[in-house]
Parts: structure tokens; sequence; C-alpha cells
């Protein structure tokens, strides 16, 4: 049964590991504007749109995206 | 009629078409071909007429040039790379985060731009070899976005958001949660062999979580009951203070000395539940500053005249007595003057609302707070910028005073009774048990305190206000904090400015009087007045009828008299009485502009004060329960008008100083009258500070607003009585939540008085009383909210 000693550190740690997070999060000010990224997560990288050569799938767009952010 | 495909306003008969759309002026036009040549036409796919027309702004940001005063305004600098925080009050759509966002597209030197839609800023990173900051700020002036800057922004030192009831928040979620899982064994005592080998360290952890809860999530309240006390106040904190203390003393006991679990779980969710209500009550309007005071009208510098005609910029606070300054058109006055040369037609709406300009000639003097609306002008200083009339104001030691702390909310008031009541219980059935089982008088004691720990009666308020506060917001009714619901409740007073307040700024209603001019006199005047720069010739040109654009054969502008047109041997003057020839008989108290039709007197045009939408029906409704005044900075001009509009025997104070109005107030309120003001300008702010509650009504509360409690949306005006009416409403759910918590109390103290308080029990009491209320008082707040319109 001492194997309870293990399985309460390892919930500990997971519990801890998690408040951590999200003291990093507060911290590097997430929590400070919980308006403006909802926003912008819907705008479209319209940088696609100038490309000559038009994306024919969905997948391939969301891959030159991640080229093109990459750069 | 086309809309403008920028700006959505609508476009007259002038409209200009440019690339297969119309758009209703030149500047939102090339702010279109801005964003077409750099491919974010994207702009109006999101949202369409999203843009704002761009004003003309030469030279006003010439003072960024100045190195001290750009050092100021930006927050990092090494030497490469800037970056500075913009306010812009434009920013209203998702069209505003998104080509705010893609500034790097308008200018290589921009690396990068970031936008806080709530605060209405902008974060812009930028490379300072490739843009200064004063092209930046002209590049967001060019496409509609001109950032506000002011006094206040050069003063300000760089300010840290305060994060500190989200650290908290999440210390004591984590240990709550922790806890509960903890002391699950426990809740159902099962008698597992194991589960009793291990309880002392399930149990000592426990305690380990609770240490940083107390100490440190709860230590808010601590701090603020033994502030309380030393003061001599007994506020809610303390009842909760000490039923902190006892649940974690007498857990700790338990732990210690082996006799229990504690109530470890109850007390840290005690002390969550509690932040959660502060975090909620915690609402702010971050685009909006309730602290504003003359600095954010201010500009940080001006054009100062040297001895030899040579301009330079100056910071407002060098300005000395003796100094020659520019001020140029749509610029502000920062300090008392004599005007030396120039036309000057000031608008003192900033400081009085009135928005007629005030025509000034050389040798006037002019005031601190004024905007230039016609030309360039020179002054000669009189005052330097903190001894001007206007603002002078702000040392009153009304200003240094800390309205919220005097006041002694709700809660507070019944926090003093309740811990009384729960003392005396918890001594009386602590005696009694000192007779019948004096082994369980400990236990009896802490009990009580622990169960009548007035959690439930604390977050009544916050979730109550908080939320009122919430459904004011979206009435357009902005507060300052929860605590002004409260005192606003209370008024007994209502004391409105005039002109700016009840009457609005934008449009004045003109009637004319005399003899009724010909087509071919209408059309002439109407063409003289396109001419003319004057504010109130473009109102009147607004006013008249349409006319065929002609061009006039003669056309002449005479300062301070009037303008003259003659076209095809007729002639027509407008302006002041002497000007077109009348022997002035109305009254010189309102704004009146004379006809005259080749040298015959025509008629004049009357321009009356046009007051707000409802104010007739505002004040009966009012004043059924309170008591009203109209208090105003102009003459008596309108007083028979007033007098008409407002219920019989409402008192009319007209001619009052900033400080008159300022003691006023406090006249009424030495007599213990609880003081509403409702006011607009920056000679309000004064009274606005003095009155218990202070309201700005505001026609764009992005702009302008004195320090006020809270800031009311011009055409929510009418709603007022409302809003008052279902502050009083919120006040009394209020009250209903205590007698529902006091319900729970009555039965948790049950259990506490007869010594069968378990941990189980209290574990379960105390969140559901919380809850229950937290509902309750939302349900109630809302209900409320939708019968508000």
């Amino acid at each position: 049964m001492s194997v309870i000693y293990l399985l309460l550190t390892i919930s500990i740690v997971v519990a801890l590991v998690f408040f951590a997070a999200f003291i990093i999060s507060v911290r590097s000010g997430q929590y400070d504007d919980s308006y403006t990224p909802s926003v912008r997560m819907l705008f479209e990288d319209e940088v696609v749109k100038n490309t000559t050569i038009e994306p024919t799938t969905k997948i391939k767009k969301s891959n030159q995206l991640n080229k093109k952010q990459n750069l | 009629m086309s809309k403008c495909y920028h700006c959505g306003d609508n476009c007259n008969i002038t409209a200009i078409v440019f690339d297969d759309k119309n758009f209703c002026c030149n500047g939102c036009k090339t702010v279109y071909e801005i964003f077409q040549s750099n491919d974010l036409t994207y702009y109006y796919d999101l949202q369409s007429g999203a843009g704002t027309t761009p004003l003309a702004i030469e030279g006003k940001y010439d003072f960024l040039t100045s190195n001290t005063i750009a050092q100021r305004l930006i927050e990092f600098d090494d030497g490469t790379v800037q970056i500075v925080n913009l306010f812009i009050p434009g920013i209203h759509c998702s069209s505003c985060i998104w080509v705010l966002e893609n500034l790097k597209k308008l200018h290589p030197g921009i690396t990068n731009s970031q936008v806080d839609f709530p605060k209405k800023t902008v974060r812009v990173t930028f490379k300072a070899e490739l843009v200064t900051l004063k092209e930046l700020v002209i590049l967001l002036a060019k496409i509609g976005y001109e950032p506000y800057i002011s006094l206040d922004d050069y003063d300000k030192g760089k300010s840290k958001t305060d994060r500190s009831i989200l650290y908290k928040l999440g210390v004591a979620g984590f240990a709550f949660g922790n806890i509960m899982f903890l002391s699950f064994p426990e809740y159902f005592e099962v008698g597992e062999f194991w589960l009793d080998q291990y309880k002392g360290l399930f149990r000592w952890l426990m305690f380990a979580f609770s240490l940083p809860v107390v100490f440190y999530a709860g230590s808010d309240y601590l701090i603020s009951a033994y502030k309380g006390l030393r003061s001599g106040l007994l506020n809610i904190d303390v009842p909760i203070a000490l039923g902190i203390l006892v649940l974690f003393t007498r857990s700790s006991f338990e732990i210690f000395f082996d006799l229990g679990s504690g109530f470890f779980d109850s007390l840290t969710g005690l002390i969550f539940f509690l932040l959660i209500g502060r975090f909620f009550q915690q609402k702010t309007y971050s685009f909006l500053s309730f602290e504003r005071d003359y600095k954010s009208y201010f500009p940080i510098a001006v054009t100062r005249l040297s001895k030899k005609k040579k301009e330079e910029t100056v910071q407002v606070y060098d300005i000395k007595r003796g100094d020659r300054l520019l001020i140029r058109n749509k610029e502000l006055i920062p300090v008392d003057g004599i005007l030396i040369s120039g036309e000057a037609q000031i608008d003192y709406s900033f400081v009085t609302g009135e928005s007629e300009p005030v025509q000034k000639i050389s040798g006037d003097k002019v005031f601190a707070g004024g905007r230039q609306c016609y030309g360039a002008i020179e002054i000669e200083t009189l005052k330097s910028v903190s001894q001007s009339y206007l603002t002078q104001l702000w040392g009153n030691s009304v200003f240094q005073k800390d309205k919220t702390t005097a006041f002694q909310t709700l809660t507070d008031s019944i926090g003093k009774r309740f811990t009384i009541a729960v003392l005396a219980i918890a001594i009386i059935a602590a005696s009694f048990w000192m007779y019948q089982d004096s082994s369980k008088v400990f236990n009896v004691f802490t009990a009580v305190l622990i169960i009548a720990c007035p959690c439930a009666i604390a977050l009544a308020a916050p979730f109550t206000l908080g939320n009122m506060l919430r459904i004011f917001g979206r009435k357009k009714f902005y507060l300052k904090d929860s605590s002004v619901i409260e005192q606003l409740a209370q008024i007994d007073t209502a004391i409105f400015d005039k002109t700016g307040t009840i009457t609005t700024t934008q449009s004045s209603s003109i009637s004319y009087e005399g003899m009724e001019l010909s087509v071919e006199e209408e059309s002439l005047l109407k063409n003289t007045l396109r001419a003319s720069n004057h504010p109130l010739s473009r109102s009147l040109y607004a006013l008249l009828k349409e006319h065929d654009i002609e061009t006039l054969d003669e056309y002449r502008e005479y300062t301070g008299k009037g303008v003259q047109g003659v076209k095809d041997k007729s002639d027509v003057k407008v302006g002041s009485a002497d000007f077109v020839g009348h022997q002035q008989q109305s009254d010189y108290n309102s704004t009146s502009v004379h006809v005259s039709a080749n040298d015959a007197y025509k008629g004049c045009f009357v321009f009356n004060n046009n007051y707000r939408e409802g104010v007739s029906e505002v004040f009966k409704e009012m004043g059924r329960y309170m008591d009203l005044a109209v208090i105003s900075g102009d003459n008596s001009g309108e007083k028979t008008r007033l007098e008409k509009l407002l219920p019989k025997l409402t008192p009319l104070y007209f001619n009052q100083k900033p400080t008159d109005k300022l003691e006023f107030i406090s006249e009424l309120q030495a007599n213990d009258k609880k003081v509403l003001m409702v006011g607009d300008g920056l000679n309000d702010a004064g009274a606005l500070a003095q009155s218990n509650v202070g309201l700005a009504i505001s026609e764009n509360i992005n702009v302008f607003s004195p320090a006020c409690d809270g800031i009311l949306d011009a055409t929510k005006f009418k709603y007022l009585n409302n809003y008052i009416l279902a502050s009083k409403k919120a006040i009394k759910i209020i009250k209903l939540c205590f007698i529902l918590s006091l319900m729970y109390n009555v039965v948790g103290l049950y259990f506490a008085v007869t010594g069968q308080l378990e941990p189980v029990i209290a574990a379960i009491l105390m969140p559901l009383s919380s809850i229950s209320i937290v509902a309750f008082a939302t349900l109630a707040t809302n209900v409320i909210g939708k019968k508000l319109n």
C-alpha cells in the first residue's frame, strides 16, 4: 500500500504543473485582454490571397500559411 | 442616397466616385487608396463602412520631434527598436483590430503592432532609424486612427497592471480542489484499515495546502479587518477574518492533537468563493477613465514664438509669463493670456459645455481650456498652466479626498450588528455548555464563529452590484465601481448643469424671425454662407434648403461683424445687428444672426439651445421623490424656456462660477442631503467631485468627460430616472439576500450550539448558502435588467 505515497506525489505534481501553468499565463499577460484574441483568431491570413498559385484545398492553404509564418 | 464605402456615412450630392465606389469626402477616398495600394482591402470585407474620416493634422504633432517629449511617451527604447503604446479612441470594430495589426504592411519600419480592444490601445514596435514617432502618429492619423496624446501621458509613469486578484484566486482554487480531494475519505467516515493508516498524512497535506490560502489569498480580509478595528469600525471583514482565523486555529489544533480532520475544506472554499465575488465585482471599463482632470485634455506642447519670431516647440509646463504662443486652428489654449493678433473664435465647450464659439479681438483676455476654431492666433501668456483660471480649480481640497472610503456600505453596516450578535450567541452558548459539559465549551464556541462566518452576506453585494454594473454598462451607463450604485440609491437631491447636460451640444435649433426671404435672396444667402468658415455660418448653411452652387460676383468677410455677398447687382449681408444696419431690440441673451438684402433689413435667425429628448419627463419623474435644481454658468437668457420645460418651482441658478457650483453642493450636504450632480464640462469638475454621486453626460464617451463617478451616454439621458430606480431595486435584492443567508445561519447555528457540527455539515452548508445567494442575486438583477428598457 506504500504505493499511495507514489500516487499522492504524482497527483500533487500534476496539480502543481497546472497551477504553475496558470501562474505563468497570468504573468505573461494572457488574462489582461480577454477580448481581442477572440477576434484575432478569426482573421484569415490574407497573405494567401496575393500568392499567384491559388491553393485548391483547405489543407494546402493552411500548410502554406504555416510556411509563410515560419519565414 | 449612397453610403460612403469607407466610413458608411451618407454621401451628399457631392459624392466622390473612385474605383467604382462612392466616398463622402476626399479624406475617406485617400484612406481607401492607401489601403488598396497596400493590399489591405480585406478591411472592408470584415465590416463595411468601418472607417473614420481622417482630420487635418498639419503641424499638430510637431512636438513629437522633441526628443525629451518623445522619450516620455516611448515605453521601450534600445537605440534601434522602440515600443510605444498609443490610445486610439477610434477603435470600435474588428476591422480596426485587423488593420492596426497589419500596420507593418503600410510602413517597413514597423515590425509589430498589437491591439488591446477593451483598452482601445495599440502597442507598436518600430525601428527608430526607419520611422520616427512623429511619422508613426501621422501615419495612424492619415488612415483615420488618430492617437489621443495629452498632457496626462507626459506625467504618467509606466503603470503596472495589478494581477494579484488572479494569483490569489489561482492559489485558493488550487488548494480548495486538492483539499476537497484529500478530505473525501473523511466525509464518509469509512473505517477502512488503509485509509485509517494514512489519515495523518492526508491531514498534514491539507494543513500544508491551507497555509498559502490563509496567509496569501486571504490576506486582504485579515488586513482590512485589522485596519477597521484600529480605526474603531466593525466592517464586514471583521466577522470574515474572525471566521477565517477561528477555522484555521481550530483545524490546526485538531490536527496537532489528532482530534479530527479539521475544517480545511470549508476554510479554503470560503476564501475561494469570497475571492470570486471580489473578482466579479472588479468589473472596470478599461477604455474609460473616471479620474480625468484637465491634464487629459491639455496638449503636451505648444508653439512658442521667440523674440526673433522663430517658432519653437515648448513643453506646456515650461511656459512662463510673458511668453508669446502661437495657437493654430483646432489647438487648445493651455494658459490664460491676452490675444495679440489673429481672429479668435474660441470654443469653450470643454470648459462650459457651450458649443457656440466666442469671438475675441486683439487685446481681449483668453482663458485656458478654450479651443481656437478659426485660423492661427498669437497670445501672450499671463499665467502659467497650473495657475490659470480653470486649472486652479484642481487645487481645491475636494480633489484630494477619496470618496469611497468615507462611504459606509450596506454590507459594512450589517457587518457591525452581525459581529456583535454572533459574539453574543457564541458566548451564551459557551457559558451554557460550561454547566452542562465543560469538554464541549471550546468546540461549541469555535463552531458558532465558524458557521456564522458571513460568507453569503459578503457575497450578496459583490454579485448583485457587480451584475448590475454590467447591466448598466450594456445600457451605456458606465459607473466607476459598484459602491456608486449604493450611493445612487440613497440620493435625495439632484442638481443639473444646463449647457451640455440638459441641452445638446451638437445641434441648436434655429428659428427665423422677420420678413420672409424670396427664393433669390435665399439662394444668394446660401451661396454667401458657403464661403464662410464661421461656426454660426456653418450651422445656418446646413439649415437652409439646397440651392445650386453659383459663383458670387463679390464676397467679403468682415471679422467680428459678418459676411457680404454680391451677385447680379443684388447683395446680401449676414452678421451682427450693427453690421446689417439694424437697431438691436431683441434681448442680448440669445445668439442671433441678422440678415439684410440690398440694405433693407429682413430679419434674424435665432439660435436656441436644444434640450435633450425627455428632459421634462426626467424632471417630472425624479421630482416626485427628490429635490431638483438647475445650476448654470450661463446667463439667464433661457430662463423662460426652462421654466416652461421643467416642473413648476424648480430652482434655477444662473451665472454660477465653477467654485460656486462646488460650494452650492457642499452647502446642501451640510444639511444632510445626498446630492447627485449631473454635469458635463470641466467647469462642473469641482461639483462632480464634491457631490455624493457625480455623473458626467457625454456625447462621445471615448473623448471627453471630467473626473466623475459615472458616465452616462447622452442618448440615454431620458432613462436616468429608470437607472436610479433600478439601483434602488438592487439594494432591495441585497437585503433579501441578507435574509436568505441569515436563514442558513440559523440552521447552521442550531448544529453549532447543540455541539453537533461535523466538518461535513460545514462543508455542505457553506457552499450551499453561498451558491444559492449568488444564483438568487444574479437572477434577480437580470430580471431588473430585462425590465430596464
